[in-house]
């Protein structure tokens, strides 16, 4: 063979196996898509997650972060005390979040979301809820609502809807529980009943966030026979005739939107308004709440994670005995503990939230486990913040009260943690 | 109009971080500590961005010196609304030790470069304070200046600019092409959406080297100590005006 030749081949090899090296380089952190087989695989890069919300993140996440941080300490953090104690619903404060693209960061920018991902969406409730852990919670609710449209809702259903929940002009909630449907949802009975071009619905729903104020409700009712599948999503304006609420609840804790019952009489709406499919509104609610989940714990993240600085911070400065109490052990122990539970759970709701934009077969699971165990620790922490903080932490001019009471409420909606349980011990024992 | 406005923007220690001075006294602590753009030269985007959207000018380059972490800070300028970054690498050890003349140097190179006709940056970066920049480079490039300033309005060829003096406003009349130094009340900057966020992950940033420009980094003066300031010490109260006379002329401050 000559030797020329020999090269040629060489070099032209080596080309090729150029070209397939950079088909087979992993994507960086991020992209969620996962590699294609490989005769051997390079490692993924690590990220660690820590007790400092950005580590682990990529710079646009950090970047998003930073928004919303800078939000929330600036907007949000100033007002939380008086929003609570007033009980004032911020919608110019939300609208202006909406306008930053927090009104609908899940929904895909087809009709004005913002198309981010789940995860995304948890840096963001995380970093909004240091602000306001109640204004934040209703956020993530709305957010909720306007992906069940996006992602279930015919054309004109998105083309109609997802602009105006995307810019918080109008504001959504989300009516599945009712007073005597709670954990057992699938057995709600709010009757939907078809005659001619409408539905007519009748029954009544609580505990609804926002209701009486908001101005489009996801009504999970039933159109069909019992149980779940029995179950559409019909989507009703305020205003509607036989559309009515009940008395503002009162409230311990997420003072800042109002909950009312939401009470059908013969309520009018045409049958266009349901949203996906006749029967699959039970199937639209629980995927509806599978995101929920990862942001209510997001929520108990941000509190947890302002609650311990706070902590720090005091103990710090308060002195007993001639010394700060950060130099006794136990303060120390319990800030060492408070913020381990806090990186679990963290990486717990993170994990989750990568579950869920990747469709892992998994998601459900660890939708659940994310949210029971963040929304349970979070609270201890925020608990035991306030113990540090000791006859200080009782008073309205401190913020880790409202944390507290604030954050209370993440243990028993969306799916209380006892439900959780169920679902997780299914999947466990399931053959 | 094809007005070219290159804004600096300088990556500190966040505002609201609490300062600590290095074991080596050399310093303040800056590794894992939380940093962001300076305020002012966040306001300098802010203006140079509004300029834009009032057709005044055509194209917002944001420039920054440092480290890889500096991108951070231009990708916050582009999402602020900066068409593209310029990122003068500059490794940590040597940007502790980076003096305002450097930096002018390089924003006078790059205004050439780009031809840009008007330069804003911040009055004064938080961290060293020094008010040096905006000056140094108007000097180098022999252009005129107007810092601390509080309104810009652009009037045919040349800008009327309000600046906040010592003894309140005064009012200039400043030829482009200028260098012009942000002051507090100049606008309030606006947060990036996170549409702009993604959109400023496709801007180009180009980057360079001090030396690529013909600037020489070497520090002209040496950091001898960094201390705290004095703790603070409790004062006394007196009795009557007599005695706080007393005392004040006792410890010489009258």
């Amino acid at each position: 063979m000559l030797p020329g030749l020999c090269l040629g081949r060489t070099v032209r090899h080596l080309r090729v196996l150029g070209r397939a090296w950079k088909r087979w380089q992993p994507r960086l952190e991020g992209d969620s898509s996962a590699c294609a087989t490989l005769p051997f695989t390079m490692p993924k890069r690590y990220l660690v997650t820590s007790f400092d919300p950005s580590h682990g993140l990529t710079d646009e996440q950090i970047a998003i972060q930073k928004l919303a941080i800078n939000f929330a300490r600036n907007e949000m953090l100033p007002n939380m005390a008086i929003w609570d104690e007033k009980e004032l619903f911020p919608v110019d404060t939300m609208r202006a979040a909406a306008a930053l693209g927090f009104g609908a960061v899940y929904a895909s920018e087809e009709f004005g979301g913002t198309g981010l991902s789940r995860l995304d969406a948890s840096i963001i409730f995380e970093a909004l809820s240091q602000g306001c852990t109640s204004t934040t919670a209703y956020i993530s609710i709305h957010n909720m609502c306007a992906w069940m449209i996006d992602k279930f809702g015919n054309k004109s259903q998105r083309e109609q809807w997802i602009p105006q929940l995307a810019s918080m002009e109008k504001f959504a909630s989300y009516c599945l529980t009712e007073p005597g449907a709670g954990s057992d949802a699938g057995s709600l009975s709010t009757t939907a009943k078809k005659v001619g071009e409408e539905l007519i619905l009748n029954g009544s729903k609580a505990f609804i966030s926002g209701g009486g104020d908001t101005d489009v409700y996801l009504v999970m009712c039933r159109t069909g026979s019992e149980g779940p599948k029995g179950i559409s999503c019909v989507l009703v304006e305020k205003g509607t005739p036989g559309l009515n609420f009940g008395t503002k609840e009162k409230k311990i804790g997420w003072n800042s939107q109002p909950t009312r019952m939401v009470i059908f009489e013969d309520c009018r709406v045409p049958v266009i308004n349901i949203i996906g499919d006749e029967g699959q509104g039970f199937n639209i609610a629980m995927k509806g709440l599978n995101g929920g989940r990862i942001n209510i714990a997001s929520c108990s993240l941000g509190a947890a994670q302002a609650s311990i600085e706070a902590a720090a911070d005091h103990v710090k400065v308060r002195k007993q005995f001639g010394k700060p109490l950060s130099s006794f052990q136990n303060s120390q122990f319990r800030l060492a503990e408070m913020s381990t539970e806090l990186v679990a759970s963290r990486l717990l709701v993170r994990n989750a939230a990568t579950a869920l934009q990747d469709d892992h077969p998994d998601a459900v699971t660890l939708c659940s486990m994310a949210k029971y165990y963040a929304t349970e620790k979070c609270f201890n922490i925020i608990n035991e913040a306030l113990q540090l903080h000791g006859g200080y932490g009782y008073l309205k001019d401190y913020s880790v009260q409202q944390y507290l009471r604030d954050s209370r409420v993440h243990m028993i909606l969306e799916g209380t943690n006892e439900v959780m349980r169920i679902l997780i011990a299914r999947h466990i024992l399931a053959d | 109009m094809s007005l070219k406005v290159l804004v600096g923007c300088k990556r500190v220690i966040d505002y609201a971080v609490k300062i600590r001075v290095r074991p080596d006294k050399l310093g303040v602590v800056t590794d894992g500590i939380k940093h962001s753009m300076n305020p002012f030269d966040e306001i300098a985007i802010e203006e140079a961005v509004r300029l834009k959207e009032k057709n005044i000018v055509k194209e917002v380059i944001a420039v920054s010196c440092g480290p890889t972490q500096a991108q951070e800070t231009i990708r916050t300028a582009l999402a602020m609304g900066a068409d593209r970054g310029i990122h003068v690498e500059v490794p940590a050890k040597e940007m502790e030790k980076l003096e305002p003349l450097h930096v002018s140097k390089i924003l006078a190179k790059l205004a050439e470069k780009e031809q840009a006709e008007l330069v804003i940056v911040g009055k004064q970066a938080i961290d060293d304070d020094t008010n040096a920049t905006a000056q140094m480079t108007a000097g180098i490039l022999n252009w005129p200046q107007a810092t601390f300033a509080s309104k810009i309005e652009k009037k045919d060829d040349f800008l009327e600019v309000i600046r906040e003096i010592d003894g309140g406003l005064e009012t200039i009349k400043v030829k482009l092409p200028a260098v012009v130094s942000a002051d507090l009340r100049l606008n309030e900057p606006r947060y990036a959406t996170l549409p702009n966020i993604m959109k400023a992950k496709k801007k180009k940033i180009e980057k360079m080297k001090p030396a690529d420009l013909g600037v020489d980094t070497t520090p002209h003066f040496e950091v001898i100590e960094v201390t705290d300031p004095p703790a603070r010490e409790a004062g006394i109260k007196v009795e009557d005006v007599d005695t706080l006379l007393l005392k004040l002329k006792e410890v010489g401050r009258i």
